[in-house]
């Protein structure tokens, strides 16, 4: 007799098509570098410092709770960085360091966490712990500054090194000190809301306005979107159909009273409503699995943002529509269950 | 029907083809010294031998006979004395009673038990008759007699017999080549179901990655053009019945139905061809063809290996002298089974044996298992429109009834779509399996008990008495 003979056993399939989870989450952060960049071009130190400890708190929290949990690590999956990215880019780059800890540790903590972790979660992390922040710290939230501003390599936004639990400083002469012309200390959204002012096409397109980090330049965020989609690590059904329902909706208020409804070319490009649309309403784990309901909620969301803009209290209505659409993935996803092969289609045979 | 209707399916996945064995012909295997019969090959009763320890028997000889309607003979594959009626190790696991054959070295190829007949003087019903006797059975896999498969009840016409060559298995080429050297053959089998069955047409379906075979099948169409070739897209699982008669026919077969329901009985390439050559002959089911292929494999290629061979002598002759840690898969990659010990014979339903080295089965060992993260890519590839992500997990929390009553799985064939593409590493097709087997033991466990006692152990849902209703090739 051979000497006993050891095979491997497995089930079938034997050949898998080699996509992980880290691969898909190590593509996204690839593609949210190059905004990151910008946005340090943009605001200098201050931008790069919050997305540093942003980033750093989500990744310390996440090995928080796998201690508790007793799990292994999860940080390699790169899930953590994501969301701290994320949320950075959604912050004004004057916000308070320490307020970035206190948003990391809730995006991590109460977003994802408390949920059982990655995949389980039901709203999209780095919208949690914006959400939490704008709750917390209304003012700090919506204190601008703006965009290439000089000194920005050498210097920090005096908010930026705030002490913990402190109240930052009013940073109004300040700005005032640093800017080129005209700077209202508003963004877009809110000069339009509440001056009635429209902002320039091209200035919006290359993002040379006040907003967050990561909010200014949208044709940037759709370039490294589109990445993301040709590699089919994102899917580009939800920022059309986002996009796409904002843009029509806007257009029927603009033809309607154009005198008080802006262009549509405005509500696509202000605020975050790309970058929210690309990379956050696309959360997979967030977001519906079936073909049909992933057009449901990207409409969805489109026309809960322009609603919000235009008739709620809010200037920017991105995360409250994301938010929403997280909390009917699960019914949408019920209600559009997919068309089992040759059901309704017998008697046709 | 409409000729702007692209020829295939929804959904589904394009793994590699690595079909390295396509340009080389079929070769033949000598005979192992020894042979093993299961006396279960097919999906049905088992046969019930008809020789005993010591009695010599001939090539061809039947030495088990059908026991009832869903169940076929089995034939001697060489010269020799029947050593021992025992249990050995089957492809699945358990051990199996199985006809042992000590194999005559004087034995030759040529088949000597044989009865040519006269098949156009024959009626449907004695051709039938003559097809069980045969042994054949679906060589595509699913291991289902043929005649049964044939045996149209009188409340469906049968109008299109489609012909599947498919072979939209990664690796595997047997069908392929049978197409390309033996298109004779394949329209005389043709010639025999579309009688069986009563069917006006044939189709013969091919993907686009065998044109050469394509053509050979095109050059001996008969001139009445009651045969004809279509060529649809390569793509995984066209071979699957329902995908393929969707394909060609743009019709859906409903849930829980047959092709029959829709006027269609679906056979494949191998088993017509060879059909067409033991029939006219006379002869019975002893040999088929395997590819024997993979990276652990010194000469791969397809062989006509004779039903019974140890896997053993298979892999010795193509030339992987130590498989030890390698992983040894009959059939094709994406459903084949992987079998646990070098006993098991090459049987009926064997297509390929496919030798994956520790370079190819340590990647997807050592991948990690993350839970669902909602990507929905398996929705989009399942081909029967089902939801596995929801499916794994309900299977995750034992919620079989739950999955068989909202969520299909019934309709779940294990094409293993799902799995293949899932980035979190899910077993989906696998946690199915199980969910399947067990709503099964439910469903008998509720059946009254003479029923129950018809049943077979074959993976068949118990509920038709017939195959599960689709599956590849």
């Amino acid at each position: 007799m051979t000497q006993p003979l050891r095979l491997e056993l497995r089930t079938a399939p034997h050949v898998v098509k080699g996509t992980s989870v880290e691969r898909i989450m190590f593509h996204v952060v690839l593609a949210l570098l190059p905004i990151c960049a910008f946005a340090v071009w943009q605001y200098g130190l201050s931008a790069l410092a919050l997305m540093l400890t942003v980033v750093a708190t989500c990744l310390l929290t996440e090995r928080l709770f796998n201690r508790l949990s007793s799990t292994a690590s999860t940080l390699s999956d790169w899930s953590a960085t994501i969301t701290g990215l994320l949320l950075a880019l959604t912050l004004p780059p004057s916000f308070p360091l320490w307020m970035g800890v206190v948003a990391g540790f809730a995006a991590i903590a109460l977003g994802k966490a408390l949920f059982g972790g990655i995949g389980y979660n039901v709203f999209n992390p780095a919208l949690v712990g914006r959400a939490f922040v704008q709750a917390a710290f209304p003012v700090a939230i919506t204190t601008w500054v703006p965009a290439q501003f000089p000194g920005r390599f050498s210097e920090f936004v005096p908010t930026t090194l705030t002490a913990p639990l402190m109240i930052p400083p009013d940073i109004t002469a300040w700005v005032k000190g640093h800017v080129v012309d005209g700077f209202t200390g508003a963004t877009p959204l809110a000069r339009w809301k509440f001056e009635n002012q429209v902002a320039d096409f091209g200035d919006m397109l290359s993002g040379v306005s006040a907003a967050s980090v990561g909010e200014t330049s949208a044709l940037l965020v759709l370039v490294c979107g589109l990445y993301l989609a040709a590699r089919r690590f994102l899917d580009w059904r939800i920022p059309a159909a986002i996009l796409g329902s904002a843009l029509l909706l806007a257009l029927l208020f603009h033809l309607f009273d154009p005198t008080r409804f802006p262009p549509p070319y405005f509500v696509l490009l202000s605020g975050g409503l790309v970058l929210g649309a690309v990379f956050m309403a696309t959360d997979m784990a967030t977001s519906p699995v079936t073909p049909l309901g992933v057009w449901i909620y990207g409409i969805l969301i489109g026309v809960t943002t322009v609603m919000i803009r235009y008739f709620g209290g809010l200037t920017e209505g991105i995360m409250y529509a994301i938010l929403l659409g997280n909390a009917l993935t699960p019914l949408i996803d019920q209600v559009t269950q997919p068309r089992v092969f040759g059901a309704g289609k017998g008697k046709k045979a | 029907m409409f000729p702007w209707r692209k020829k295939t399916f929804s959904r589904g996945v394009h793994p590699d083809g690595n079909k390295s064995t396509a340009g080389s012909p079929i070769r033949r295997m000598p005979f192992a010294s020894r042979m093993i019969l299961p006396l279960a090959q097919h999906i049905g009763k088992p046969a019930v031998p008809l020789v005993r320890a010591g009695e010599e028997v001939v090539r061809g000889q039947p030495i088990a006979r059908a026991n009832g309607f869903l169940s076929v003979p089995i034939h001697a594959p060489a010269d020799g004395v029947v050593e021992s009626i025992e249990l050995k190790p089957s492809a699945r696991g358990p051990w199996v009673e199985s006809i042992v054959i000590r194999v005559y070295e004087a034995s030759t190829q040529e088949i000597r038990w044989a009865e040519p007949r006269d098949l156009d003087a024959l009626s449907p019903k004695e051709l039938l008759q003559v097809i069980q006797d045969s042994g054949m059975v679906g060589l595509g896999g699913a291991a289902f007699p043929s005649h049964a498969k044939m045996t149209v009840p009188g409340e469906f016409a049968i109008h299109t017999l489609i012909v599947n060559g498919c072979e939209c298995e990664p690796y595997l080429t047997c069908d392929h080549k049978l197409m390309r050297e033996h298109p004779d053959d394949l329209m005389q089998g043709i010639r025999i179901a579309m009688r069986a069955i009563g069917a006006g047409r044939a189709i013969i379906g091919v993907e686009d990655n065998k044109p050469d075979a394509a053509a050979a099948m095109r050059a001996r169409l008969p001139a009445d053009g009651a045969i004809s070739v279509e060529v649809v897209p390569t793509k995984y699982p066209q071979g699957a019945e329902k995908m393929l008669i969707k394909s060609l026919l743009g019709i859906e077969v409903p849930p829980g139905k047959l092709p029959m329901h829709v006027g269609v009985v679906v056979n494949n390439v191998g088993t017509l061809t060879q059909l067409g050559q033991i029939l006219p002959a006379g002869q019975g089911l002893t040999e088929r063809v395997v590819t024997v292929t993979g990276p652990g494999i010194k000469k791969p290629g397809d062989y006509w290996v004779p039903i019974g061979t140890p896997m053993r002598t298979v892999l010795e002759w193509a030339g992987a002298q130590d498989v030890s840690e390698r992983e040894i898969i009959l059939g094709g990659p994406m459903m084949g089974q992987a079998v646990a010990s070098l006993e098991v014979p090459v049987t009926k339903a064997v297509s390929g044996i496919l030798v994956f080295d520790r370079r190819h089965i340590e990647a997807p060992a050592s991948r990690r298992s993350y839970p669902c993260i909602k990507c929905g890519e398996c929705v989009n590839v399942c081909p029967m429109g089902l939801n596995p992500s929801m499916l794994g997990m309900l299977a995750a929390r034992r919620e079989y009834d739950l999955m068989s009553s909202d969520h299909h799985i019934g309709e779940c064939f294990e094409c293993g779509c799902c799995t293949y593409v899932c980035p979190a590493h899910i077993p989906l097709v696998q946690q199915f399996k199980v969910a399947k087997a067990i709503l099964r033991e439910r469903v008998a466990a509720k059946a009254p008990a003479h029923e129950s006692g018809e049943r077979f152990d074959f993976g068949a849902p118990p509920t038709h008495g017939r195959k599960p209703s689709v599956h590849p090739d």
